[in-house]
């Protein structure tokens, strides 16, 4: 897909919360042996979606040095909203100052629903119906105990703001893609509190289709191909799945290794990809293409491609950048975990 | 201006007074002070009290408690500053008398806090600060004192058992006191290792909360004369306030009300610190003692521990102390406080202070104080004679 | 215990933006917001975003915490001296007790409150982290 006027980044920035569980923490109580990641985020006890929201976006805002009453769109897409009903982004954006002349939603996608935010972003950007929007993807995911998810469902945010590409754009987003199908891999009824998943079903008919589907409808409208590309970035719910289907693309380890971060953030849902990005974001040069596709179980993927400009050099000192966070842990146990996550009834 | 005097004291125990309601103590501290001045004809009520709405959920008491103690159809109401309730309460009861309005005035206070679970208490006593900004933060009020106390560490250098002595000398003033709260002795390292409540305030540094009430006959020193042979007259009654929360304040290891309202009961008064034999100071917790001897003036800025140290606020000291127990040690039931801060001076002015009789005492301050020094309520009271 | 909906719904600007007011006459600032400057008693007082970095001017660490505060205790409390001098007090988060002290840097989150039980509402403010990195 493509607009019918040029949209690019004008601020991006990420979230992760300080604390990290070792997956081997986790194996321990369950007497695991082998775990599919190193580590993951965890919330602090006084952190949820809207908090991790509002620090990311902020860092977006910072980079993009704008006022926050320019923008006119603000959509969060989150598996984890504190509130089932009455919108996380209505808050986002109060503290923000964007209020009260915007749109502002929550899009739900499962894992998809922050790039959800970032097509009708484009969108409302492209059409020429507000001047800046802000796209935000972030999820504090909750894995049952002693269920596979428990070792990688984290916690993290990303945000980004869009507008008409410029000599203030960062990034020039050059297309996108969406590819979506009726795939029940993964879900979560009305009022259940842990997700379900269908195991070896999430693999193939959801995660790889979706994916190398949407990557490959994008790169044929584009006309490019793997060699293309400087970086890679896939939404990540454990480290193996991301790069099979880099490889399947014919993407090699270079690529891809930038915007991996499951390993030591787990997997951040909404956030995943998008943190991954904004990472890569960190360390591109102008000129240099991303590679950038989501996924979201249920099932469906978006599918960007993205140029670093030059005006990023100048702005992306203007925040903290993923490796700060990254650089930032303290480690739980998993008692502590259990609290932090609400798994101990208190009341 | 009439001249006032106290004719009439009585008061409860302070404690965990489980078979007493609130009305129970107020209505016993009252007849007690109406025995004591020997009068019954009372014109008007002010009963000091900070927390029988939120934890009585009982408003209304100056009605309610006028028909209690026998007297319905006086003037009567309560009164709030927080932990100065009590202070505020006398205060408006010498400006009745003072004015010429009303003869006869029974200044009391009463709280009846052990009704309720700890959290439950230390979210009440939190409203004596901003709950709107402050208290949201999620500090309590120990905390507020705490923040507080740490900085005067820091500033002067002054280590945490030379605050924390307070509380030694506390509870053994209380030791002989019949109506304390804890009438034991406690070791400097009972108080520090006590549990932290707030960092660095100790559990054995705060008042207890306690329920009592306690109540002040006030008339005219004309009528006074004719009633007793011991009347104590009412020198100064001031009333201070500051910013309610101490981040507002450019001096957070000083309390401005305190400052204020002891000038200004000292010119009332015509006396200086030097004149003064016994001192009442709102000691809710430890540094709170400290920093009331500096800002009455007693002490340098910086050295209210040193008088401690050296023996001086001891009833046998030059500046005797809360000889009754203070706060921490006599007990802290809030609205009643301010009132038997008085009632413990009365007795010593007295002379019926028995064993920490302090001799030939003359002239009494009280400091009583609300929140961390938002309202600071001063008076200064002496034998007639 | 929370307050009620509407007392936290109208002061929201003020809690989570940090927004106070500032004395055009005397150039005084003042968090939470007033209308009269009590120093100079201009009326003359206009909203104003304060810093969001600071330091620790002096801090306690509340282990008896009040209703509904609970789940995070023992945590810290600061009064925090903002870039532009004025002071506020607020939780600190992010961080070992054993490592607050003061001098220390801070600077200013967004973060849970209050929880009004688990159906009612989520209260929102500002708190203060170890400052993150040299931004």
């Amino acid at each position: 897909m493509r607009t019918a006027s040029d949209v690019g980044i004008v601020g991006y920035g990420a979230y992760i919360p300080m604390y990290r569980i070792k997956a081997k923490e986790i194996a321990r109580i369950w007497n695991v042996v082998q775990v599919p990641i190193e580590e993951k985020s965890v919330v602090g006890l006084d952190e949820d979606s809207i908090t991790m929201a509002v620090e990311a976006a902020k860092n977006a805002l910072k980079r993009a040095n704008i006022d926050p009453r320019d923008i006119g769109s603000v959509r969060l897409g989150t598996e984890s909203k504190p509130y089932a009903v009455k919108p996380s982004a209505t808050i986002v954006a109060e503290v923000l100052g964007i209020t009260p002349n915007t749109l502002a939603a929550d899009l739900e996608f499962a894992c998809k629903a922050g790039t959800e935010g970032l097509q009708s972003s484009i969108a409302l950007v492209a059409s020429g119906m507000v001047r800046y929007a802000l796209a935000i993807g972030v999820d504090t995911a909750q894995g049952r105990p002693k269920d596979a998810l428990e070792y990688t469902a984290g916690c993290g945010a990303a945000a980004y703001i869009l507008s008409t590409k410029s000599h203030e754009t960062l990034a020039y987003i050059e297309g996108s893609h969406s590819y979506v199908t009726d795939t029940p891999d993964f879900w979560r009824r009305e009022g259940r509190f842990y997700p379900m998943h269908t195991g070896r079903f999430t693999g193939e008919p959801a995660y790889f289709k979706h994916i190398i589907n949407a990557a490959k409808g994008l790169m044929e409208e584009l006309g490019l191909k793997a060699t293309d590309f400087n970086y890679a970035v896939f939404h990540q719910p454990n480290v193996k799945f991301p790069l099979t289907a880099a490889r399947r693309l014919g993407f090699n380890m270079d690529q891809v290794k930038p915007g991996l971060l499951c390993d030591r953030i787990g997997n951040t849902y909404a956030a995943a990809m998008l943190i991954g990005l904004a990472n890569i974001l960190d360390m591109a040069k102008p000129g240099e293409r991303i590679l950038a596709v989501s996924f979201g179980s249920g099932a469906g993927s978006d599918a960007f491609s993205i140029v670093v400009q030059d005006a990023i050099e100048a702005r992306r000192d203007l925040a903290p950048k993923v490796a700060d966070y990254l650089g930032r842990r303290k480690y739980l146990d998993y008692a502590k975990y259990l609290i932090h996550r609400g798994k101990i009834r208190m009341r | 201006m009439r001249e006032v005097a106290i004719v009439g004291i009585g008061y409860t125990k302070i404690g965990e007074l489980w078979e007493r309601s609130l009305r129970d103590l107020f209505v016993e501290a009252s007849l007690r002070a109406l025995e004591d001045a020997g009068i019954d004809d009372v014109d008007a009520l002010y009963v000091g009290n900070m927390m029988s709405g939120t934890l009585q959920e009982q408003e209304h008491l100056g009605a309610l408690l006028a028909g209690y103690i026998g007297h319905p159809g006086i003037a009567a109401a309560k009164i709030e500053a927080a932990c100065a309730s009590g202070g505020v309460s006398l205060h408006q009861a010498y400006m009745a008398v003072a004015s010429g309005l009303y003869d006869v005035v029974l200044a009391g206070g009463v709280e009846k806090m052990t009704d309720r679970l700890t959290p439950d208490v230390t979210f009440s006593l939190a409203m004596a600060d901003d709950m709107e900004y402050t208290i949201y933060s999620g500090v309590t009020f120990v905390g507020l004192n705490a923040l507080v106390y740490r900085l005067y560490m820091h500033k002067y250098g002054v280590k945490q058992e030379d605050i924390a002595n307070f509380a030694v000398l506390m509870h053994e003033n209380a030791v002989n006191t019949p109506h304390a709260r804890f009438r034991r002795r406690v070791k400097l390292e009972d108080v520090l290792r006590s549990p932290l409540i707030a960092d660095p305030i100790h559990l054995l540094e705060c008042a207890p909360i306690s329920d009592g009430a306690a109540v002040l006959v006030l008339t005219t020193l004309e009528r006074a004369k004719k009633l007793t042979d011991t009347p104590i007259v009412i020198r100064a009654s001031a009333v201070a306030t500051d910013y309610l929360s101490i981040y507002e304040r450019d001096d957070m290891l000083s309390l401005r009300a305190t400052v204020l309202a002891s000038r200004k009961a000292y010119k009332q008064a015509k006396l200086e610190p030097k004149d003064i034999n016994v001192l009442e100071v709102h000691d809710a917790f430890t540094i709170l003692g400290i920093l009331a001897l500096e800002d009455l003036g007693f002490a340098e800025r910086g050295r209210g521990a040193v008088l401690v140290k050296e023996g001086e606020i001891a009833p046998d000291g030059r500046v005797p102390t809360n000889t009754m127990g203070g706060l921490k040690a006599r007990g802290h039931p809030v609205g009643a406080t301010g009132i038997y801060q008085a009632i413990d001076a009365i007795l010593q002015l007295r002379g019926d202070a028995g064993k920490n009789q302090v001799p030939n005492a003359e002239n009494a301050l009280l400091q009583s104080t609300g929140g961390v020094g938002g309202t600071v309520a001063i008076h200064i009271l002496s034998r007639a004679d | 215990m929370c307050m009620s909906v509407p007392r936290y719904w109208r002061e929201r600007a003020y809690r989570y933006r940090l927004v106070g007011t500032e004395c055009l006459s005397c150039g005084r600032r003042y968090y939470p917001p007033r209308r009269v400057c009590p120093v100079c008693h201009s009326r003359n007082l206009v909203e104003v975003k304060l810093p969001e970095r600071g330091v620790v001017v002096t801090y306690t660490i509340i282990r008896s915490p009040p209703r509904g505060y609970e789940k995070y205790a023992p945590y810290a409390i600061a009064v925090v001296e903002l870039l532009d001098g004025t002071k506020v007090l607020a939780q600190l988060t992010d961080i070992d007790l054993s490592e607050v002290e003061i001098g220390m840097e801070v600077e200013a989150v967004f973060r849970k409150i209050r929880e009004d039980g688990e159906e009612g509402i989520i209260e929102y403010g500002v708190k203060f982290r170890p400052r993150l990195t040299g931004h």
